[in-house]
């Protein structure tokens, strides 16, 4: 599904090179968890697979299904079937967080040629969504994340990707500012995403998001590399005896 | 103190290119009146403090430039709601388009026919609020107005009004020179909601006496838009007593010079005041907003918002003032105005003021000027909205503050729809 192949990447605007040769690859169907230190890259993989601006990539490749993404706007991408949870959802005052998700629902619609959703039929998926997320009916009129709590704009990040079903999610530390039981929440919503035709790359600093969201493989990242790959339990190394040891290691 | 040369000459090339509308009496005295004021002030000119931000030379001198027709195709704004239709063509009051001048709770009437009658209470109103509005500030356009307009409307609000009066200015000459002076006088618990819009003339110059009586209600919804070389300088003075409420908003879509002055009087105290105005221009676009606002009573409340969004060099200016009296306890006053700049030609002047002799008082202003917001922009690409869509969500979104000031929401969605339709015309 998603292939990343000996990607590197610098800042546009000054000499500091970020990714130093990533290679991935995550399977359809399968739950891949990028797990490192602060600084080791991590969030950079996911803004550079989401297109923000401000990256250079200096060589390698990443594509979805075959097609090269990293040539395409991010909207494209995003009709391609790429989303990114953010890590610091936006907000955005003035635009009604049902606008905003009817607006992308139906813009990725038409990028892929099918027929924009109604009104009464986007109301009847998102509200249904919604109630599963525990959103209530006051989230969905507000402005995009405003006045939002830290749980609420995450379960928000969650309702988006269940409206938009894109076929590769990434999870860009999700659990940064969770108390447990909207960790739970949120994992739930997620694993309820789980399928054979999408497939997820969850990004956390922490073990803890992992034992709610149970991933297929375990990488470690250090110093824009991938430096370790292995199964769940790679986790729990990590939360026993932190990244040190992990990263060492390999240097 | 005699006028500048260059004032003087421009203020008689100015009136020497009028003649005062027949008729005697109180009219007449009203008019002659403004005439000597006239004399006095001498028209703007851009030295002129007050004018700084804004070149009045092509409304003041004596031929308009011309202004080409401009029809997009679209209904007519307001067109589903039920109103009363008062039609005005290059200035000129049209029966045959207007409905029926008669309302429950209402007596309107023709400028024209009024200034022939002995109406007390017209009488007492015309050219008497525009002249107090010039201090301490000259507002000389629209003593010209008082002067020299023949048409408008005077209206009395005796009741609430079922529904809005609706006046709709059409442009039909290329070089037409309008104006309008409506009195609007809203007695005591009467209510009432004004609708203004349409291309009026190549130049229009409009005044809107407005005296709020205790515990009465003016709504006021106007949109400037459909003429691209619109010359144009509007006033409104307003008058409040007691617990009465004043509420004016103005979306403005392109023209190449405008000038709107709203200026409000708190006479009666625990009165409200909204002004408020969205404003898009692009290319060769000036719009100037300019509020003062009197607080002389108790407890009153004053909120100004202003919202520009600018590109291709046009510019945007916003002059507002609030001005607190001695004595004039617990006042509250707001003000904001703020500029969204899609590039970096576009410009926004802004001159906020305060000034305060009342030691109680809450008052606040800010200005800002900006981009737009690039990490809101990518979230919305990032979800697939495409690019320009993104923008102009976001341009709607800045644009929703000012116009949130509008109470009645199908008008505001009306606004909303006519702004979506200008976003779709700039593309491609």
């Amino acid at each position: 599904m998603l292939e990343i192949k000996n990607l590197h990447v610098k800042l546009e605007e000054e000499d500091k090179q970020i990714l130093k040769g990533v290679d991935l690859t995550v399977e359809a169907g399968k739950v891949h968890a990028i797990m490192g230190p602060n600084g080791s890259g991590k969030s950079t993989l996911s803004y550079v697979l989401s297109g923000r601006d401000g990256y250079e990539v200096t060589d390698g490749t990443a594509t979805l299904n075959g097609e090269d993404i990293l040539d395409m706007e991010p909207e494209e991408r995003a009709a391609a079937g790429v989303f990114l949870a953010f890590q610091y959802p936006v907000e955005i005052p003035g635009v009604g967080n049902m606008t905003f998700m009817r607006t992308a629902v139906n813009a990725q619609r038409k990028a892929r040629g099918q027929d924009e959703l109604s009104a009464a039929d986007f109301l009847k998926v998102v509200r249904e969504r919604a109630k599963e997320l525990k959103i209530d009916a006051d989230m969905l009129k507000r402005p995009v994340n405003v006045g939002f709590s830290g749980g609420e704009k995450k379960r928000n990040e969650i309702l988006q990707m269940a409206m938009l079903e894109p076929k590769m999610c990434i999870l860009d530390e999700t659990d940064s500012g969770l108390d447990v039981d909207a960790m739970k929440l949120v994992a739930d919503g997620v694993n309820a995403l789980r399928a054979p035709d999408r497939g997820f790359l969850v990004i956390t600093h922490y073990q803890r998001l992992l034992d709610h969201i149970v991933p297929d493989v375990v990488h470690i990242m250090s110093n824009g590399r991938i430096v370790k790959t292995g199964g769940p339990e790679l986790a729990l190394e990590v939360e026993k005896n932190g990244y040190a040891d992990l990263v060492e290691e390999v240097a | 103190m005699a006028l500048p040369k260059v004032k003087e000459d421009t203020t008689e090339a100015r009136l020497s290119s009028l003649s005062l509308p027949e008729g005697g009496g109180w009219a007449r005295a009203a008019r002659e009146d403004a005439v000597q004021r006239l004399r006095i002030s001498g028209l703007p000119h851009r030295r002129d403090e007050y004018w700084k931000y804004t070149d009045p030379k092509t409304l003041t001198q004596a031929e308009p430039q011309p202004a080409a027709l401009f029809e997009t195709g679209e209904a007519s704004l307001f067109d589903r709601h039920d109103r009363l239709k008062i039609v005005f063509v290059d200035g000129v009051f049209d029966p045959d388009q207007s409905d029926d001048l008669s309302l429950e709770g209402l007596e309107i009437e023709r400028l024209a026919e009024a200034a022939a009658k002995d109406i007390h209470w017209v009488r007492d109103h015309y050219g008497v609020l525009e002249s107090r509005g010039q201090t301490p500030v000259a507002r000389p356009l629209a003593t010209l107005n008082t002067a020299f307009a023949e048409d408008g409307v005077v209206i009395r609000v005796t009741g609430k009004v079922s529904k809005p009066l609706s006046l709709i200015y059409v442009h039909n000459s290329e070089t037409s020179d309008a104006m309008l002076h409506h009195v609007v006088k809203v007695e005591e618990g009467a209510e009432v909601t004004v609708l203004e819009n349409g291309p009026a003339a190549a130049r229009f110059n409009t005044v809107m006496e407005v005296d709020v009586a205790r515990t009465g209600a003016f709504h006021h919804v106007r949109a400037q838009g459909r003429d691209h070389e619109r010359r144009a300088a509007t006033h409104i003075f307003a008058h409040l007593s007691e617990e009465s409420t004043f509420k004016s908003f103005t979306l403005s879509v392109n023209g190449q010079l405008t000038r709107n002055e709203v200026v409000v009087e708190f006479s009666g105290d625990d009165a409200v005041a909204h002004v408020a105005g969205a404003a898009v221009g692009d290319g060769d676009f000036h719009h100037d907003d300019t509020v003062f606002i009197t607080h002389d009573a108790e407890r009153c409340e004053s909120r100004q918002v202003f919202k520009k969004v600018l590109r291709n060099g046009a510019v945007g200016v916003f002059q507002g003032k609030i001005l607190v009296k001695e004595g004039a306890q617990k006042t509250d006053g707001y003000q904001i105005s703020q500029s969204l700049l899609l590039d970096e030609d576009s410009q926004f002047l802004a001159k906020p003021e305060l000034e305060i002799y009342a030691d109680d008082v809450a008052c606040s202003h800010g200005s800002t000027s900006g981009a737009i917001d690039e990490t809101a922009l990518f979230y919305l690409r990032s979800r697939g909205v495409p690019e320009q869509d993104a923008k102009d969500l976001l341009v709607l979104a800045f644009l929703a503050e000012a116009i949130e000031e509008i109470e009645n929401r199908d008008v505001a969605e009306d606004l909303v729809e006519r702004l979506e339709g200008w976003l779709s015309r700039r593309r491609g």
